[in-house]
């Protein structure tokens, strides 16, 4: 545990008080141009925001690297891996990571027109093999004094290690600022006033900066050469952890036991606690006391995904069935019977481990207990061993203590003039047919019970009666859209077995019927209207299907203007652009979860639609929003028709309400997702699927104590698809600490990631962007500033230092940052934002995972003959290659980039063209070829498509030809190429935040 | 000149039309000394099966306030070509058609036969006849089954090229679209909301944005009537389509749960249907056609809730303001009668349910239009059915006895005003100076439009006599009425029929003889009780009942010939005889009495009692009964309980029932089978007589009366009893001490009692 371990820099963080204003910060530098600038323009120039990040890195000798890393090295094998407490350090070389002086004459930003060199000149920079910029290393702590980790525990990873050490560092040069560009462009005068403590400047996160696009074009800091592979890749962590859990059995036997990462497969054994893919915690460890949450900043959250789907070679959810008597209930808190409940006198009672009330066991119930005071049925009931399974619901359960009917599906189609112009109709019509026919069903049954209705409307609404007995379908046209009422009951919602020749006869007709309409507007509030409705009316739950495609124009409740004010953008009312433009839509949703009726809707639209407000019903309701921007068919449907038939056959429960319950000491305060809450415990849910996650936020009431842990339940009452009522339950033992250094060593950054996104992302309706992204920079570096301090042992200031289970955190925090909602910038339509935040917010913590950091996979590497899917490689320019093809998705897009010097013979294999020229990128297809290589692709993109819930649009795109910005704003730990941060900009702010932290 | 019978018969016959007044008073004080008005019942479209109608348009005079027709009365000049008008003495010019004129070639209108003569117009296009069915759903299955059958035959009745719409109600209201391929559909509309005319048209999608700008540019309107509708389509084109939807035509499918009525939205349902012609056909011929079996329950012109255990409204709940959906579901349905009048549509009303289906609200909407009312038990009885289907007949000429759209514009001499008229229409408002500032009835105009009638509709004008008794009339002057009658026949043509009539003035104090045998008691008794019926809608029945009779009891005063204060000296002549009579059964009557009748029965008689002519409307005041027996050939006999013997079948009519009575010992004998033996042939010939001659009656009233055939004893006799005189009642049927004739159980008074009253108060100075 030397100091070894930690990369000493010299001590520039000393100068951070005056960082950004004070000249003597950039005498640091040690560039000797600096001095012969006025000190005027320094001043100036010092808080501008793009150098910021450059402006941090701190001067120094280069350190010895090769020996550290050879220390390192030593360490991690030297030790008991459940001895390390993981930690990384970063140690800037300040020397080394700076041009200047390798580079002579590149100025310092703020300098004015530098001086000979030309821009071109850092294009294609020297590789001089230097030793990193950044040394990794495990921080090797003593021992944690308690260990909460059991015995059956896995061992924790090894440190992080870091190879590449000698990277390209030189793709992060940036061209000087060009002549003109005055240092003082967007300086924003508030800031000049800011004095050195300078909190809001500094805070605020480079790509994001409030300045406006003059800086965010500005003069990078041409002084960072920090060495992108010295600092921790996300890739690494993910592989190692695959390559230590992956293929295992993980069993949830032991209380506050961090699971394996979500990108790990393995088999996960129900041993008393949800399965991760259930639930996923911030930290699996929960602080003693308030004030030491308070002091970490860590979030304090859980991630539910209670339909998560479960593979097949794992165990289902077994359900229990108490006939009338229910499910069995602590007497004063209401948690159900679970693995936490102890025993008590003989059996008679049981100890409630949420509230500690002792309940009566109810004689249906009685068991008698073992010599160790467990009940002898223990393995036989599943509420006392498993940490999941379900009850069937009893009457008390169900709304008007009747049973439930099976929920319906309505298929709601606008059929506007833009929709049958292009084809949408006819082809919704007839995949309808076939996708009509896997409708979702309980296991055990033969047929589904799920009934099916048709809407079709432009500004009026069709209703469409297809009872099986009639020879045609009849037609009811509603145009009363103010007050929308379902003008009919028998034979609007019929099972499709029984009428399916009256459903093709409509299906077929649709199309036809309206192939003459020129009616443009659309109305949309009126059309869920109608479908809560007639779900109200059939007294049942169910799910809307529409399919939409323009603003609503037409004259009814939730009609819309356009107002894609793009002048808003990046200004204090740019929150306007997230919220929906009347409440009509907000009150509608609250109305379709009291009658358990989903709204899922394909948008398609050609033109500005306002997602915040179309999209807002289908986010409280438990549905999703597939949005299709100018829909071609050619393009488009396949990954339209994936995601409706994806959509369709989904499992997923109605009519949900759902409790989080916890043992005494902190509760639920905060709950995001799609979901409506009428008061502070309750859920409520019109439907959940498989695909839809709630994130809570728990906060203490009191202490904590290091015995009991902390316990939660989370219940979820719902309705099946057969229409049974049922109650899923979700058992959670988290542990406690007061040590914070337990608390850092359970963290997992992707399920802080998720809260991280959702929280932000619920916050962009009422706060501006900028303080956003302020908060969640300093909250980062307050986390790992608290580590650095409580937990870390002593180094010098300057040293970056990350706790393991942290390491990627800023990495992944500044995708989240750049990610389009929370980077203003009025290019980006403002209803793709709207969908990201909107989609991002009932995200699971595997989605978000993949979305905040796409998986790039060079497939030229692909090895034909192993069927183990390719390495990812980190998402950044420099690890692209002119002779290679890599396939890059986010979980909402894949693209296909093909450098310019691609083998032939692959893309002989994968297009069947002879060259590059000839690849046709106007598809979104690859040919089925017999080709090993198409095969092994196909194969590899199908994988990256199980893991997104949504249907990815594969875009082919070549080395530098124009649609490569799409591609490339993916590449996320490079600088976004509308503006953020790279991911070494980042950590330099982050950095300096946490220094002015230690400070 | 034959007796003054004839003379009214012939008139009657010629002209339709029946005055109360002959001869009439000459100045105003005289006249309204005569106690019953000048007034006359008007049969504007009688049949006339003699009289063709002239291709070619009426000549007019040319003062524009006067416009009366050229007809027989007036002077002509041959020589000059000119004629003057009787009304206004304005001279005209003949128009250059008629310059062959001369005494010997007249045109017909100047023939003193043609007092009525009808043109016809030729120019203005021709709009199809249309018929909009409304029909409820919520209706039991064999209902429903027995209406949709009527509906489809009534398909076959209509002209080919009619259009016809559908509209169907019951929780919601659908209107369909007939012209669809492979998909039926309609439009459907909430039944609790109340749209406007123009909502409905725009959620119909018959306004046409923009279009009627353009069109309104250019100086000439677009004469187009066949806006295309999708509702309303020419029955050849859609016959099958429409076949199939009414035959597949569902009950309701909104469950009634036990205890309720169903929804039924016939306010919004007939709203639409009038918004839907409003917009695409005004002014155009058209029958919206309701058939409803039971009350509205929601939305506008709801007239109960829909919980069972509150019963709908009765009059003892109206009278005690008990009725709490009435005032408002009056007003909705008065709102569309009023509309449907201006566009010149008419209403019919088909209501067939054992209770009330709220006719009473929904009257005005036949009353004003002109539209039929139909009341029966169940659209699955003969009675719905054989009058539906008398709807389609049609006269010698093979047209549709209906006609649509009619103005009836009255024209009358100096001497005279117009004080109103009661009938099947309503005023158009048109001042002149030939309007009374007295008021009768449908008051203050000289034209009314009446929106559907037939060959019998008949509409009583009251008159007013204004000369003044210091202004006489010169020795032979005569008083003259022109009624001119525009129309839309059947055949979609445009006519006019004229009828112009003329009567001599006599002065009340040297020539009330005259005056006197001039009076037409059958006439003025069916038009003093339309005023009375007029009256008793709007005011307490008791109210009219005093009024009728201080009436009755003046005009005895007048008229009758007695001693003071001696009533045995009181005689009334011949002319004058039957009037006490017809007063004391009216008094009885549904038409005044609401007692034992629900309010909808009470309109349903008033509905019909203010259109139907001179004989029905008799009938109705004064039901007639016939006795059969072995004694001779049927015989009429009293309306009196005297009449009903045990060896008698007694037939009566009461224009609403037509019930058969057997007497105790014919139903005896009957009940032994006498009738099946063949040595009593003549027997089962006497039981089979009353039967003949009621079909008879059946087969041409319209509507279709309730068909009773009951006995001695039965429940059903009660029809019988409560319309006879009860000379006989347990009061006083021991001290006649007769044996004939069957006691009536009231304490209703008999007309010998009346009439003892009557000549008491006429003869004392009292009044």
């Amino acid at each position: 545990m030397s100091q070894q371990g930690y990369v000493a820099t010299p001590p520039y963080s000393q100068s951070q008080p005056g960082i950004g204003l004070s000249p003597p910060h950039y005498g640091h530098y040690g560039d000797p141009s600096h001095a012969l600038s006025p000190p005027g323009v320094m001043k100036s120039a010092g808080p501008l925001g793009a150098a910021a990040p450059g402006a941090m890195l701190p001067p120094g000798p280069p350190p010895s690297g090769p020996h550290q890393f050879g220390q390192n090295g030593a360490h991690a094998s030297g030790h008991p891996p459940q001895s390390e407490p993981g930690s990384v350090a970063l140690r800037w070389a300040g020397g080394l990571s700076r041009t200047g002086s390798s580079q002579p004459g590149t100025a310092p930003p703020g300098q004015g027109p530098p001086g000979p060199p030309l821009p071109s000149t850092f294009q294609s920079p020297p590789r001089p093999a230097q030793p990193s910029a950044l040394q990794p290393g495990p921080q090797l702590l003593p021992p944690p004094p308690t260990t909460l980790n059991g015995p059956g525990a896995p061992a924790l990873p090894p440190a992080y290690r870091q190879d590449g050490l000698l990277g390209p560092a030189s793709t992060q040069f940036q061209p000087p600022p060009p002549p003109g560009q005055g240092p003082g462009a967007g300086y924003p005068p508030q800031q000049a006033g800011s004095g050195p403590q300078m909190a809001g400047p500094q805070l605020s996160y480079p790509g994001g900066f409030p300045g406006g696009p003059a800086q965010m074009a500005g003069p990078p800091p041409p002084q960072k050469k920090l060495d992108p592979d010295s600092i921790p890749s996300p890739i690494q962590v993910i592989e190692s952890d695959r390559a230590t859990r992956g293929g295992q059995v993980y069993t949830t036997n032991t209380r506050g036991q961090v699971p394996p990462l979500v990108t790990t497969d393995c088999m996960i054994q129900d041993q008393g606690n949800a399965s991760p893919r259930y639930i996923r915690c911030t930290t699996y460890c929960f602080p003693c006391t308030a004030d030491m949450a308070k002091q970490s900043q860590i979030p304090l959250a859980a991630v539910i995904k209670p339909f998560a789907t479960i593979p097949s070679d794992e165990t289902p959810l077994f359900l229990v069935n108490h006939g009338e008597n229910g499910p069995v209930r602590c007497n004063r808190c209401k948690a159900y019977m679970c693995p936490f409940m102890q025993f008590i006198d003989g059996g008679r009672r049981f100890q409630c481990g949420f509230c500690s009330c002792v309940s009566d066991v109810p004689p249906f119930y009685f068991q008698h207990l073992d010599h160790i005071g467990r009940r002898l049925d223990h393995y036989e009931k599943p509420e006392l061993s498993l940490g999941s399974y379900e009850y069937v619901a009893t009457l008390d359960y169900c709304r008007k203590n009747k049973p439930p009917n099976p929920p319906a599906f309505i298929f709601m189609i606008d059929v506007s003039y833009s929709n049958v112009k292009n084809g949408l109709v006819k082809l919704i019509c007839e995949e309808l047919k076939t996708v009509l026919e896997k409708l979702p069903k309980e296991e055990q049954e033969e047929t589904s019970a799920v009934r099916v209705g048709f809407i079709t409307y432009n500004k009026v609404l069709h209703f469409f009666n297809v009872k099986s007995n009639l020879a045609q379908p009849q037609m009811m046209v509603v145009t009363d859209v103010g007050e929308v009422f379902v003008p009919l009951l028998d034979g609007f919602l019929v099972s499709y077995q029984e009428s399916q020749s009256v459903i093709h006869n409509l299906l077929d007709q649709i199309p036809e019927m309206f192939a003459d309409s020129n009616e443009n507007e659309t109305v949309f509030a009126p059309v869920i209207q109608a479908g809560m409705e007639a779900l109200k009316a059939a007294d049942c739950p169910g799910k809307l299907f529409i399919f939409h495609s323009s603003l609503p124009t037409a004259e009814a409740p939730g009609k819309l203007k356009n107002r894609d004010d793009k002048k808003l953008v990046n200004t204090d009312k740019e929150k306007m652009l997230f919220q929906p433009q009347t409440h009509v839509y907000d009150a509608l949703a609250k109305d379709c979860v009291a009658h358990g009726c989903s709204v899922t809707l394909f948008l398609f639209p050609s033109q500005h639609a306002d997602v915040a407000s179309l999209g807002l019903v289908p986010l409280l309701t438990g549905g999703t929003l597939y949005k299709y921007s100018n829909f071609q068919m050619h393009l488009d449907s396949q990954q339209f028709l994936n995601d409706l038939r994806n959509d369709i056959e989904k499992k997923i429960g109605f009519d949900a309400i759902m409790r989080v319950r916890t043992s005494t000491g902190f509760r639920a305060t905060d709950f995001f997702g799609g979901i409506v809450m009428n008061n502070t415990t309750d859920v409520e849910m019109a439907a959940v699927d498989c695909d839809k996650a709630v994130t809570v936020e728990f906060k203490h009431d009191d202490k904590l104590s290091e015995d009991s842990g902390a316990l939660i339940q989370c219940a979820v009452l719902y309705t099946t698809l057969g229409g049974q009522r049922r109650l899923r339950i979700h058992n959670l033992g988290l542990s406690c600490s007061s040590q914070l250094g337990d608390l850092y060593k359970s963290c997992e950054t992707d399920a802080l990631v998720n809260f991280f996104a959702k929280s932000a992302f619920k916050a962009v309706l009422h706060q501006p962007l900028k303080v956003i992204r302020e908060i969640l920079v300093s909250q980062t570096a307050h986390m790992l500033a608290c580590y650095r301090k409580n937990c870390a042992s002593p180094s010098a200031a300057s040293q970056l230092i990350l706790p393991d289970s942290m390491k990627v955190l800023p990495v992944y925090m500044n995708c989240l940052l750049k990610n389009c909602v929370l980077l203003s910038r009025p290019e980006t339509p403002t209803d793709e934002r709207a969908f990201q935040r909107q989609l991002v917010l009932t995200m699971g913590v595997a989605d978000s995972q993949l979305f905040f950091y796409p998986q790039l996979l060079p497939i030229h590497t692909l090895d034909v003959k192993s069927s183990a899917p390719p390495a990812a490689v980190r998402c950044s320019e420099s690890r692209l290659s002119e002779e290679g093809i890599f396939l890059l998705a986010d979980g909402l897009s894949m693209f296909l980039w093909l450098g310019v010097s691609s083998p032939p013979e692959l893309i002989q294999g994968i297009f069947n063209v002879p060259s590059l020229a000839h690849v046709n990128t106007d598809t979104t297809l690859l040919p089925e070829l017999g080709s090993p290589h198409s095969r092994r692709l196909r194969r590899a993109m199908s994988a990256v498509q199980h893991r997104s819930p949504y249907a990815m649009k594969l875009t082919i795109v070549k080395q530098r030809e124009p649609p490569e910005a799409g591609f490339r704003q993916l590449l996320v730990e490079d600088k976004g190429p509308q503006g953020g941060a790279s991911y070494v900009d980042f950590l330099c702010c982050v950095h300096k935040e946490i220094c002015q932290l230690l400070n | 000149m034959a007796t003054y019978l004839e003379f009214i018969q012939q008139n009657e016959e010629r002209d339709g039309v029946r005055f109360s007044w002959n001869v009439w008073p000459s100045s105003r004080l005289e006249a309204t000394r005569m106690v019953v008005p000048l007034a006359c019942l008007l049969t504007p479209l009688k049949e006339r099966p003699d009289l063709p109608p002239v291709q070619y348009e009426p000549v007019l005079c040319s003062r524009p306030t006067c416009k009366a027709v050229l007809n027989p009365l007036c002077q002509v000049d041959y020589r000059a070509k000119l004629w003057a008008c009787n009304f206004c003495f304005q001279r005209n010019q003949f128009p250059p058609a008629y310059a062959g004129i001369s005494e010997v070639n007249q045109p017909a209108e100047l023939m003193p036969q043609f007092s009525t003569i009808e043109y016809m117009i030729q120019r203005g296009a021709q709009s199809p006849l249309i018929f909009l069915y409304v029909v409820d759903t919520c209706l039991e299955e064999d209902d429903l089954q027995a209406l949709k059958e009527s509906l489809q035959m009534s398909l076959s009745l209509l002209p080919p090229d009619a259009l016809v719409g559908l509209i169907t109600f019951g929780r919601m209201v659908q209107v369909h679209e007939l012209s669809c391929e492979g998909i039926s559909k309609s439009y459907v509309f909430r039944g609790t909301k109340d749209l406007t005319a123009k909502q409905i048209q725009d959620m119909l999608g018959l306004t046409k944005p923009a279009m009627p700008m353009q069109q309104a540019r250019p100086p000439q309107p677009q004469e187009n009537p066949f806006v295309s509708s999708r509702f309303l389509q020419p029955i050849h084109k859609i016959d099958m389509n429409l076949t199939d939807l009414l035959g597949e035509l569902q009950r309701d499918p909104w469950p009634v749960t036990q205890g309720k009525r169903p929804l039924r939205s016939t306010g919004v349902a007939l709203s639409i249907a009038v918004g839907l012609l409003e917009g695409t056909f005004p002014n155009t011929g058209a029958r919206i056609m309701l058939f409803t079996g039971g009350p509205p329950t929601q939305g506008p012109g709801m007239v109960v809730g829909d919980e069972l255990k509150i019963p709908i409204r009765s009059w003892h709940d109206i009278e005690k303001d008990n009725a709490r959906f009435m005032k408002k579901a009056t007003k909705h349905y008065e709102m569309l009668a009023n509309r449907t009048a201006t566009n010149g549509h008419c209403i019919d009303i088909y209501a067939c349910a054992l209770d009330q289906t709220g006719l009473l609200e929904m009257k005005c909407c036949a009353n004003l239009t002109g539209g039929h009312m139909v009341m029966g038990d169940s659209f699955n009885t003969s009675l719905f059915k054989q009058t539906f289907q008398r709807i389609f007949s049609k006269d010698f000429n093979g047209d549709f006895r209906m006609a649509f759209g009619a103005t009836l514009e009255v024209k009358t001499s100096r001497e005279l005003k117009i004080a109103g008229a009661i009938g099947p229409c309503v005023s158009l408002n048109v001042k002149g100076p030939c309007v009374s500032e007295n008021e009768l009835g449908v008051s203050g105009t000289s034209q009314w439009k009446i929106c559907g009638l037939d060959s019998t509709s008949t509409l009583g004008i009251y008159f007013e006599v204004v000369n003044q008794h210091n202004a006489p009339i010169p020795q032979g002057g005569r008083g003259a009425i022109q009624f001119v009658t525009q129309y839309q026949h059947s055949s979609t043509q445009r006519r006019i029929r004229v009828t112009t009539i003329a009567r001599n003035w006599a002065d009340a104090q040297s020539q009330l003889r005259h005056i006197e045998a001039a009076f037409d008691q059958e006439a003025a008794a069916v038009l003093m009780a339309r005023l009375g019926v007029f009256r008793a809608e709007s005011e307490e029945g008791p109210d009219v009942l005093r009024w009728l009779d201080r009436q009755l009891i003046r005009l005895c005063q007048k008229f009758g010939q007695y001693d003071k204060e001696d009533p045995t000296s009181f005689r009334l002549s011949d002319s004058f005889s039957l009037y006490p009579q017809f007063m004391f059964h009216l008094r009885r009557s549904p038409f005044l009495q609401v007692f034992n009748n629900s309010p909808d029965e009470s309109s349903y008689y008033r509905h019909h009692f203010a259109r139907q002519d001179l004989t029905q409307s008799l009938i109705m005041i004064q039901p007639i009964l016939y006795s059969y027996s072995f004694q001779g050939p049927p015989e009429p006999v009293l309306l009196d309980s005297s009449s009903i013997l045990a060896d008698r079948i007694l037939l009566m009519d009461t224009f609403f029932q037509i019930v058969i009575y057997l007497g105790e010992t014919i139903a005896q004998w009957r009940k032994a089978g006498y009738q099946d033996m063949p040595e009593y042939k003549n027997f089962k010939h006497l039981l089979q007589a009353p039967l003949d001659d009621a079909q008879e009656i059946l087969q041409a009233r319209f509507p279709m009366p309730r068909y009773i055939n009951t006995e001695h004893g039965g429940s059903q006799a009660r029809f019988l009893l409560s319309k006879v005189n009860p000379s006989q009642t347990h009061n006083n049927l021991y001290a006649w001490g007769q044996e004939t004739g069957a006691p009536i159980l009231t304490d209703d008074v008999s007309l010998q009692v009346f009439m003892d009253h009557l000549k008491k108060l006429a003869v004392s100075n009292a009044c």
